[in-house]
């Protein structure tokens, strides 16, 4: 894998539905290799459709407008379904919220993985059982021989997220998107899958999108992050600068409505006025390098 | 919350109707629970298949506070949650509401004793009629309590502004408001026939964390403002933390920690509880 191809670059990102109003406005994001880069929002701030877009997955109704987009080296800016073909699940790939809605409840997941390499063509039928083997292992998954022969629905919540990352990643991918990836698990298993994400950047060098709702998941995780609203970045920066010294308004009030052993028991949490102008607050950018 | 003092044996002699939650501190048992469940067992299957979903649970909560219950999926807590509402049978043990056994309670009896405790759910649609309008489910468990229907009127206007819902939300249906105004609608329903008790199963779990503010800021209000008891379930220990004055923490079907949000928090006693600390992002333990 090159390390001196960005991930991902996009700059100014509109994406709209139908003839509504856009529901991402002129977003820049940039992921280098082998960096985790958080975008964070709450429902509706347009985090999902970025995912979707950088994978070429919106639908036929959005309309996409950005000065670029470079996804795993390769400008997506106007690509067609072929084009797609050849980037998607090859040199980028995707992890969802939800395991069981991304496998096949029929398939061995050993053959799941190794379906990915067979599509591809990098392995022939013999090599593929072997390197999908390796690639369970490489997800850390408990006795991995026999876990091959599992159907999904044999697995726990975390394996099951753990067998769809390995597809994601049997390619070697130069980008991960990870949409809510462990928004549905338990908090330690959560811990655990992002610790294997970690690791898994560290052994590969993949640069990861990371998308989340959740500030705390984001904070573990990222050393960069975009804070989302509204379909605008309104924030970005380094995750430390961004969660010890936040400028925005809205980042602040985010933060300050997340219950936590610093803010004084049963108090009052900070509430997002409805009728405020937080969009009209100029973005805190962090400078592009 | 009025209407409530003199129905149980209360041996401490305290007026339990002014208690805030505020003056609760000793542990321990004390006079004035409004819940006990002792030695609960809820066993499903038979024989060597059988599963402990609750092993000898031991649990008080006194009148006027919360008590965090925290778990992961499979815990339990849920079971917990249905034992004392008395939607199932537990294999052993008792439950004891304000100072009477209610494990075995049935007809009418039961229909009594369910308008004293009412529920709201991690999804406000379980409890929110998709064809009702919003007047009507809040309505109803003052229907169940045989209130008149002009009562009725008056008393689903008012629980729907405690909660901050405009009055002409009664003629609108679920699908008009937001999640977290749904969540707002079913506390109304629960606060409607003024209960004593409401069990919360993880009633902010599935709302932005701006809205979440907004619901727990609402159920410390309402608390403070009528004196209902609370159990919050929950798997996020920082909510808990926030809302509880005592936390309990449940594995594999036991309670395995008892305290205090600083307690269980800063000086955790149970491994599980420390796994579950160390699995927290570092955002929620600051």
């Amino acid at each position: 894998m090159s390390t001196d191809v960005d991930a991902l670059r996009v700059e100014d990102l509109s994406i709209a539905y139908g003839g509504a109003a856009p529901s991402v406005s002129e977003v820049s994001l940039r992921v280098r290799a082998g960096e985790i880069v958080g975008v964070i929002g709450e429902s509706g701030s347009g985090k999902s459709s970025i995912a979707l877009a950088m994978m070429g997955l919106l639908p036929d109704s959005a309309t996409v407008t950005a000065q670029a987009m470079t996804v795993a080296g390769s400008e997506m800016k106007d690509a067609s379904e072929r084009d797609w073909g050849t980037v998607r699940g090859v040199r980028a790939s995707m992890v969802f919220q939800e395991p069981m809605s991304a496998l096949n409840p029929c398939m061995r997941i050993g053959a799941q993985i190794a379906e990915v390499l067979l599509i591809h063509g990098l392995a022939d039928k013999k090599a593929a059982q072997a390197k999908a083997l390796d690639i369970l292992k490489l997800v850390r998954m408990p006795d991995p021989e026999r876990r091959m022969k599992y159907y999904p629905h044999q697995l726990s919540g975390g394996q099951r997220q753990r067998v769809v990352i390995a597809i994601a990643v049997a390619a070697d991918p130069t980008l991960l998107v990870a949409d809510e990836p462990t928004t549905a698990l338990d908090v330690t298993v959560q811990a655990q899958i992002l610790d294997l994400i970690r690791a898994l950047r560290d052994e590969t060098g993949m640069g990861v999108l990371f998308i989340s709702h959740d500030l705390g998941v984001i904070g573990q995780l990222c050393e960069r992050i975009a804070v989302m609203y509204r379909g605008r970045i309104v924030e970005s920066g380094t995750t430390q600068r961004v969660l010890e010294n936040p400028q925005h308004p809205y980042t602040r009030a985010l933060l300050e409505s997340i219950p936590r052993p610093s803010v004084p028991v049963r108090s009052a949490l900070a509430v997002i006025p409805a009728d405020n102008d937080f969009d009209r607050v100029p973005a805190v950018l962090e400078e592009a390098s | 919350m009025s209407g409530v003092a003199g129905s149980g044996v209360d041996g401490s002699g305290v007026d339990g109707s002014g208690v805030d939650g505020s003056g609760v501190d000793a542990t321990g048992r004390s006079g004035d629970d409004v819940l006990r469940v002792t030695n609960l067992t809820q066993r499903f299957g038979h024989g060597d298949n059988a599963m402990v979903a609750l092993d000898d649970v031991s649990l008080n909560v006194r009148r006027g506070e919360t008590l965090g219950l925290v778990g992961e999926s499979g815990s339990g807590k849920s079971t917990l949650a249905r034992a004392i509402l008395l939607m199932r049978k537990p294999t052993a043990g008792s439950i004891e509401f304000d100072g009477g056994d209610v494990t075995g309670l049935r007809g009418s009896a039961l229909r009594r004793h369910r308008r004293r405790v009412q529920m709201v759910f991690q999804d406000p649609n379980d409890s929110l009629d998709p064809r009702f309008a919003i007047g009507r489910s809040v309505a109803e468990p003052l229907v169940a309590a045989g209130m008149s229907a002009t009562d009725r009127r008056m008393r689903v206007f008012e629980s729907l502004e405690q909660v901050g819902i405009p009055a002409d939300a009664v003629n609108r249906y679920p699908h008009e408001f937001s999640g977290g105004q749904r969540q707002r609608i079913a506390i109304a329903r629960a606060m409607a026939a003024d209960p004593e008790f409401i069990v919360l199963d993880e009633p902010t779990s599935a709302l932005d964390v701006s809205v979440q503010a907004q619901v727990l800021n609402l159920l410390v209000r309402l608390q403070e403002r009528t004196g209902v008891t609370y159990l919050f379930i929950t798997h996020n220990l920082a909510v808990v933390h926030h809302i509880a004055h005592r936390v309990a923490v449940m594995h594999n079907g036991k309670i395995v920690e008892e305290g205090t949000g600083e307690q269980v928090m800063n000086a955790p006693e149970h491994p599980y509880t420390r796994t579950l600390l160390e699995s927290m992002p570092v955002l929620y333990r600051t």
